[in-house]
């Protein structure tokens, strides 16, 4: 599907759909991913996202954003949730939700932090948290249309039970076809880890993209401080600001 | 809760802005009345916490962008851009 079809076939209204849950896989503790079929989906880039609307019985309504988690295929789209303590929207998407419910849902939405392999440069993703999911999507594309773009993903985390997706992202690792995963876990390490062990500093987005290439594009997906802090110390390394893309989701995001 | 958990960018109002505009506004590039700053929307400091969601410039801080709604209404003020750049459908 080209980019422009995608992008300029959306001067159509945005309908919400009704979508059903055909799948649930536990992820982690906190993070379920969600597989849905939504009648006449029109496809979608990876990097996009969707909102979720639920009503309750007194028309009261919430609605929140989700980046998709996996690359277009059919009617079949994939959201990856993590449980918000407090969250009015996610508590009841990742621990309620069974096969078969329905929830409202729209979309595609998004054309800024959209990567689809057309532009050939390498691939710098830095993820914090589930800001590792619309990037996920990006990384699926990529070996699921046989590229061989050169692609790294610096992954920040506080545990190593709170990586998700981790045995993918070893095994598209272990491909051998371009694509390096560096983790850090800034709370708590096992025994034994070999990855980072602190927040993510210049110095470590030096060692993990091996400074800034000027055809590389940089897409930076987390919570607002911890975009802040990585979009600043690319364009600090050499990065132009233009090619270090950031989606920041806060407390009431996903 | 701090402010700056507070504070997103213009990513996740994109369903919001395409409700109003019928197009992919993440993209579209604004211009800062204040400051001329060019940007597209999706760069813009979102704060979406009040009754309503609030644009503002990356560079200077003035408020580009206001979108209110009430049931079946939504009130846009867009007097903090000078120019809004949009790509035409199939582009």
């Amino acid at each position: 599907m080209e980019r422009a079809a995608v992008l300029g076939g959306l001067r159509a209204p945005l309908r919400w759909a009704l979508a059903e849950v055909v799948e649930l896989l536990p992820e982690t503790e906190r993070v379920v991913s969600l597989v849905l079929d939504v009648p006449d989906w029109p496809g979608h880039l990876p990097g996009q996202h969707v909102d979720v609307r639920l009503t309750a019985e007194d028309g009261y309504q919430a609605q929140r954003s989700y980046s998709i988690a996996a690359p277009a295929d059919g009617n079949r789209v994939v959201l990856t949730v993590e449980r918000l303590e407090d969250g009015e929207v996610s508590p009841f998407l990742a621990e309620y939700l069974r096969l078969g419910d329905q929830f409202e849902l729209r979309g595609p939405i998004g054309g800024y932090f959209v990567w689809d392999g057309s532009d050939g440069g390498p691939l710098h993703l830095v993820a914090g948290g589930s800001g590792v999911v619309p990037l996920m999507a990006m990384l699926r594309h990529r070996a699921a249309s046989g590229s061989t773009v050169p692609a790294a993903l610096l992954y920040s985390a506080r545990t190593h039970g709170d990586l998700i997706y981790r045995e993918e992202l070893d095994r598209l690792a272990g491909e051998e076809d371009g694509l390096r995963v560096a983790y850090t876990l800034t709370r708590e390490q096992p025994p034994g880890w070999a990855g980072y062990d602190r927040r993510i500093d210049g110095e470590m987005l030096s060692e993990v993209f091996g400074g800034p290439d000027p055809a590389a594009t940089a897409f930076v997906c987390g919570p607002t401080r911890f975009v802040e802090v990585a979009a600043d110390g690319l364009v600090g390394l050499g990065y132009e600001a233009s090619r270090v893309r950031t989606e920041r989701f806060g407390p009431s995001g996903r | 809760m701090e402010s700056a958990d507070l504070k997103l960018d213009g990513n996740a109002p994109g369903g919001e802005l395409r409700e109003i505009f019928c197009a992919e506004m993440t993209i579209a590039r604004s211009t800062c009345a204040a400051c001329g700053a060019v940007r597209e929307m999706a760069e813009l400091t979102v704060y979406s916490h009040a009754p309503g969601t609030i644009f503002r410039c990356r560079s200077c801080e003035a408020v580009l962008v206001r979108i209110v709604r009430s049931g079946e209404r939504i009130w846009l003020d867009p007097s903090g851009l000078s120019c809004l750049e949009l790509r035409t459908p199939g582009t």
